[in-house]
């Protein structure tokens, strides 16, 4: 009896028919003083035990997301003639960097239903649900972060952008820009066909400042007594070393 | 060559700030004043973030102030006297500037803040000097006599006389103190030496003598800004030295060939050329606040930083 109910439980079980196998260029994003954005090449084969499954044919979404936190946005209007900050909204939580890119177009390898389940498009990847009480359009604020974000290359769905050989193997590349922050990012990469996801893996990439930018950082925060005292020094430094080279320039 | 800049967290090319720095610094070495009434709104305009912006502009003007005050020490031009009661009021006036400006930022009113400061202030002082030379330049036409000035108004009633040799004065301490309360505020809040406030200030209200008034500026200027550095940096830590070290680099070698260049040019005409310089800048923020904006949303303080 009790290997009866073993058995029909590991039936209903999902089978997981298909896997990710992955590969990355990179798994650290390293912050230099002359960093100038990144590229992450994401290269990656299907594994699966059985011939390729007939029907519609398999799809691949990534989604890279950086560190979600909350954001205070703020709405400009005209008060007294100029236009100030008058509305804010907390949105409860929105990462700083977003980036997905699909082997077909979005609407095509993913249904709105599996987009709700994984919170995979932009929309679903932020969330304001403590938001709703204060204005009446919140909508208007969230679209504002989204829109600002996508300005500043934050935010990007690049469809069409995987590349899929005979449905095993797949590879893309996911442009970082200069303007990131440090942080945790995660990466999922999704299979689906006919929209549904059949198989899902998740994997981190650490973006860091490294060297000088983490010394400095690192510093302004943990000793910013210290910190002040060290740009004062190089700035007295800096200005009489001026004025004595350029007196000796003149004096010749 | 992009450089990141490791508290502004943003990535920009490091010719453009050393431009930035050199351009400014001929201006300031041409007109005599520490340019950051410039150089913050243009770092603005870079996107650089505004509470950075002016916490990084107090650290690079230490470094301008005192390339240039070395000048004055040798000539003799500062009244060290002087320059410390208006240093006392400084302090006072940075310390109370840097609450209102963290006030203000809880707010979100900052920028608001920050772009009026700079459009009041730049638009009174322009048009007064503006006026000013345009007269000076006409007298000089006409050939008119010397102008004489009042020796004798309200400020010499005042209590707590004290004598400041080097200026010739006999004046109560109350004018010096409040003149540098007020610079230490607009230090804080705008980035700003304050130069373009005191040194007319000095001239009109205190009627020290036009020769040291420049040298006791700079003076007083290093020490507020270096105060005000250490409060933003403590408080806000928003003293970014990689950009400071880029545009004073730039700033310190533009303000030599910019003194140079001074020298060959008339006052007035000088006097005009900035006078011309601080209204555009005021017209051009003012305009900013009067146009509605291409984009009404703006993303504030994210918590983690």
């Amino acid at each position: 009896m009790i290997r009866l109910v073993l058995v029909l439980l590991l039936l209903t079980l999902p089978a997981r028919a298909e896997e990710v196998v992955l590969g990355l260029s990179q798994d650290e994003v390293a912050i230099t003083a002359n960093f100038d954005g990144s590229q992450i090449l994401v290269f990656g084969a299907v594994k699966r035990e059985e011939p390729i499954p007939d029907g519609p044919p398999l799809e691949v979404v990534v989604a890279v997301s950086g560190p979600s936190e909350p954001v205070t946005v703020r709405r400009k209007a005209r008060r007294f003639g100029i236009w100030v900050n008058t509305d804010s909204v907390l949105v409860d939580s929105a990462p700083i960097f977003y980036a997905v890119a699909t082997s077909k177009a979005f609407g095509d390898v993913l249904t709105d239903v599996e987009d709700l389940r994984h919170r995979i498009s932009i929309e679903r990847a932020i969330r304001s649900v403590g938001a709703a009480m204060q204005t009446s359009s919140v909508q208007d604020f969230t679209d504002a972060v989204v829109r600002i974000r996508e300005n500043a290359g934050l935010y990007k769905i690049v469809e069409n952008s995987v590349a899929i050989d005979e449905q095993t193997l797949f590879r893309t590349a996911i442009d970082m820009p200069a303007n990131v922050t440090e942080g945790d990012y995660s990466m999922r990469i999704f299979l689906t066909r006919s929209g549904e996801v059949v198989s899902f893996y998740e994997t981190n990439i650490d973006v860091r400042k490294v060297g000088l930018e983490r010394w400095l950082f690192n510093l302004s925060r943990e000793n910013p007594m210290m910190y002040g005292l060290m740009s004062l020094a190089i700035a007295i430094a800096a200005g009489w070393g001026a004025s004595a080279a350029f007196r000796i320039l003149r004096q010749r | 060559m992009q450089i990141y800049l490791p508290i502004a967290e943003v990535s920009v090319n490091a010719f453009l700030l050393l431009g930035l720095g050199g351009m400014v610094g001929i201006l300031s070495g041409m007109f005599g004043v520490g340019g950051g009434f410039l150089m913050t709104p243009l770092l603005f305009f870079i996107g650089i973030p505004p509470a950075v912006a002016v916490a990084t502009e107090a650290n690079q003007i230490v470094a301008s102030s005192f390339s240039g005050v070395l000048a004055h020490v040798r000539r003799k031009t500062v009244d060290f006297r002087m320059g410390t009661v208006l240093l006392i009021g400084g302090l006072f006036g940075a310390a109370l500037g840097v609450v209102v400006f963290n006030y203000l930022k809880s707010l979100g009113q900052v920028d608001l803040l920050v772009k009026l400061c700079y459009v009041v202030f730049l638009g009174v002082i322009g048009a007064m000097m503006f006026v000013e030379s345009l007269r000076a330049i006409r007298k000089a036409r006409s050939g008119g006599g010397v102008p004489t000035r009042k020796k004798h108004n309200w400020i010499h009633k005042l209590p707590f006389k004290m004598r400041f040799r080097t200026s010739g004065l006999y004046i109560s301490v109350i004018p010096p103190v409040v003149v540098g309360v007020c610079v230490g505020i607009l230090a804080a809040i705008m980035g700003v030496g304050g130069g373009f406030i005191m040194v007319p200030a000095m001239i009109y209200l205190l009627g020290m003598p036009t020769k040291v008034v420049v040298g006791t500026s700079l003076f007083q200027i290093i020490f507020v800004t270096a105060f005000t550095t250490m409060l933003h940096a403590t408080t806000n830590y928003t003293v970014d030295v990689a950009l400071a070290v880029l545009l004073l680099v730039g700033g310190v070698i533009g303000a030599q060939v910019g003194t140079t260049i001074g020298t060959k040019l008339k006052a007035e005409q000088l006097r005009i050329l900035l006078a011309i310089m601080v209204l555009a800048v005021c017209f051009k923020l003012a305009f900013d606040l009067l146009l509605m904006p291409s984009e009404l949303y703006s993303i504030g303080d994210s918590g983690g930083h």
